[in-house]
């Protein structure tokens, strides 16, 4: 009896050990946790903060947890014509900038969408001679780089007076081997190609099958690539500032705003310049605070399937 | 007679649809890739500037590899190498940060018996930077650690004291590098954990329950268990950043004060950018640039290609026996 509760308490006593030290490991765990979303979120909130404060505060105290009272006065010195002589209307104009960039970003995502829709469709109801090399062939092209082909893609595009125009910024999003493969992975989980008879049967045309049957049920997968594509062309720099040579302010996207006013020397009014920054990155934040847990789904999505 | 009709027509009749629906994908495959890839291989033997119509055969490539006798030859050999190396720095400096901590994440993040707290929070607060326009950090960090005392940075340090004049975070050597690699660290460890963490889901708990009852540690389990299951995954990330890490571009490229780029962040990538984009373009240096690094990503992805099938395949045979 006596050895029974011995044996009983020493156990409990592992076991309550045990519960400690699990205790103790995930406190430890979340500490570093809320750290690093700290780091994470620290330079954003400067960013957020900074652009409502006066350029001599910022100057004089660096770095503050608390928001100023000149986001007015700032918003009004970005859109003023005279201010700076002219400095900020010249480098940075907010509405040219989200008009170029949405057009941009919205064309070139309905265009790799559906475009690789169809490219998936045809490669997984059909058979055809070249069906697998060319499945092969999209697997195989999808980690080259964009910059290795820059330098014969602009000389063409000089070439064929291409330059300072939205058209090789959105075609080339026709050809997405990425979103071609997912869709392809998600086709084959979740596509029955039976359905493709059926329609036949019912006298339902090859096309027509595709736009009434086909994309209604590969919505999911769209949506979650539609998304990425809309960011990642948002947030694009390098193929618009290489390709818009003349570096017109009415043909700038948003990045090569926020490019053209941090070059520009004789701007020194920083609350403006972080509240211009700002500004850049908010519609792509705002998406992100609607669809994140979507978004966040979406990049593990990828990669169980990649 | 009928039968014999009806057949060949029932087979032959769809594939062109086929060949139809995947023609858009190639045909602007060709046009915007292949043809520019061919063409920046022809502009690779061609001049540059001025003389960009002459063929000069493989001078651009000698020069960029080994230099030569004129100073033009020898000071694009040294800014090539010193590209070449500055991407290789800064790509290991921000991998080796983003990997250690994003594994370390996954492995929490995915923990059975020590659960976190808020772990969906962490997780759309980690993935944010990933979202931002790359062009808005550089311009963000390029405000926060401004070399002279107006940066943000450097005037809390002077305010406090803890320095006397102000720092080139941007223009030094190695507090710019740092920058970098923590600019794309800050960027990326969350993607990396997203996808590492995907990897470690597929994994069975059956596996850790009967480690545990086996009396394995933590270490000892992430070690035999969690790594080896990882491996697919983990060299998807590898190949992913290190083809990632050679276009390094954006924050590089923005992170100056003034109008010159910094020397010390000059990657590959913005090699490439800054010869073919200047008003009368060399385009022979950044073509020959480009097929270089062409052939680099190549190799690098089919070596850890490789590295990841080789030993695999030795298992696969024997189940197959």
């Amino acid at each position: 009896m006596a050895n029974k509760t011995a044996t009983l308490n020493s156990t409990s006593l592992r076991e309550r050990e045990y519960a400690r030290k699990i205790r103790a490991q995930a406190i430890i765990r979340f500490i570093v946790c809320v750290i690093i979303t700290i780091i994470s979120l620290l330079p954003i909130y400067i960013l957020v903060i900074n652009a409502t404060r006066e350029s001599n505060d910022i100057i004089t105290q660096g770095v503050s947890f608390l928001p100023g009272g000149s986001l007015i006065d700032n918003i009004n010195t970005l859109f003023d014509p005279e201010a700076a002589g002219g400095a900020y209307v010249r480098s940075y104009n907010l509405w040219y900038g989200y008009r170029n960039s949405l057009i941009i970003a919205i064309c070139s995502t309905v265009l790799s969408v559906f475009f690789s829709g169809l490219t998936a469709y045809g490669l997984t109801v059909y058979d055809f001679k070249f069906k697998k090399a060319a499945t092969t062939f999209i697997l195989a092209i999808m980690m080259i780089p964009t910059q290795v082909v820059s330098t014969g893609f602009l000389e063409f595009m000089v070439s064929i007076k291409l330059y300072d125009n939205y058209i090789p910024l959105i075609l080339p999003s026709i050809a997405s081997p990425a979103v071609v493969f997912f869709i392809l992975q998600y086709m084959k989980s979740s596509f029955p190609t039976e359905i493709v008879e059926a329609a036949r049967i019912d006298g339902c045309g090859e096309f027509m099958t595709f736009i009434r049957i086909a994309l209604p049920m590969l919505r999911p997968a769209f949506a979650v690539q539609a998304i990425f594509a809309f960011v990642a062309s948002w947030n694009n720099y390098y193929t618009p500032s290489m390709l818009l040579l003349s570096n017109k302010i009415e043909q700038r996207t948003m990045p090569m705003m926020v490019s053209a006013i941090l070059g520009n020397d004789k701007i020194s009014n920083f609350g403006v310049n972080y509240l211009a920054v700002a500004l850049s990155i908010l519609p792509v934040v705002i998406i992100y605070l609607c669809l994140s847990k979507f978004i966040v789904k979406g990049v593990a999505l990828g990669a169980v399937k990649g | 007679m009928q039968k014999s009709q009806k057949k060949p027509a029932k087979m032959v009749s769809y594939a062109k649809y086929g060949y139809m629906f995947i023609a858009p994908f190639f045909i602007a495959y060709a046009f915007f890739m292949i043809y520019p890839l061919i063409n920046t291989f022809i502009l690779s033997f061609k001049g540059n500037g001025a003389t960009v119509d002459e063929w000069v055969g493989f001078q651009n490539y000698q020069w960029l590899l080994f230099g030569g006798e004129q100073r033009a030859a020898n000071s694009i050999q040294n800014e090539f190498w010193t590209s070449m190396g500055n991407t290789v720095i800064l790509w290991v400096g921000n991998f080796v940060i983003q990997l250690v901590l994003s594994l370390l994440l996954a492995v929490w993040f995915s923990d059975v018996r020590i659960k976190i707290k808020g772990t969906g929070f962490f997780k759309v607060v980690m993935y944010l930077p990933n979202i931002i326009t790359a062009a808005s950090v550089a311009g963000m960090f390029l405000m926060l650690f401004g070399n002279s005392k107006f940066g943000a940075i450097n005037s809390l340090l002077l305010n406090w004291g803890w320095l006397q004049d102000a720092f080139p975070f941007i223009n030094n050597e190695w507090s710019g590098r740092i920058l970098v690699m923590f600019i794309q660290s800050w960027m990326w460890f969350g993607n990396t954990t997203l996808l590492l963490m995907s990897g470690i889901f597929g994994i069975d708990p059956a596996i850790y329950e009967a480690a545990s009852i086996d009396g394995s540690s933590g270490m000892h389990m992430f070690f035999r268990i969690t790594m080896p299951i990882l491996k697919p995954i983990f060299i998807y990330v590898v190949i992913t950043s290190l083809i990632g890490g050679l276009q390094m571009f954006d924050i590089p490229y923005l992170l100056h004060e003034g109008t010159t780029i910094r020397p010390t962040l000059e990657t590959g990538a913005v090699f490439i950018y800054k010869y073919f984009h200047q008003v009368s373009p060399n385009y022979g240096y950044s073509a020959a640039a480009s097929i270089v690094l062409f052939i680099l990503t190549a190799v690098l992805g089919i070596i850890i290609y490789r590295f990841n099938t080789d030993s695999t395949a030795p298992k696969k045979r024997k189940a197959a026996k």
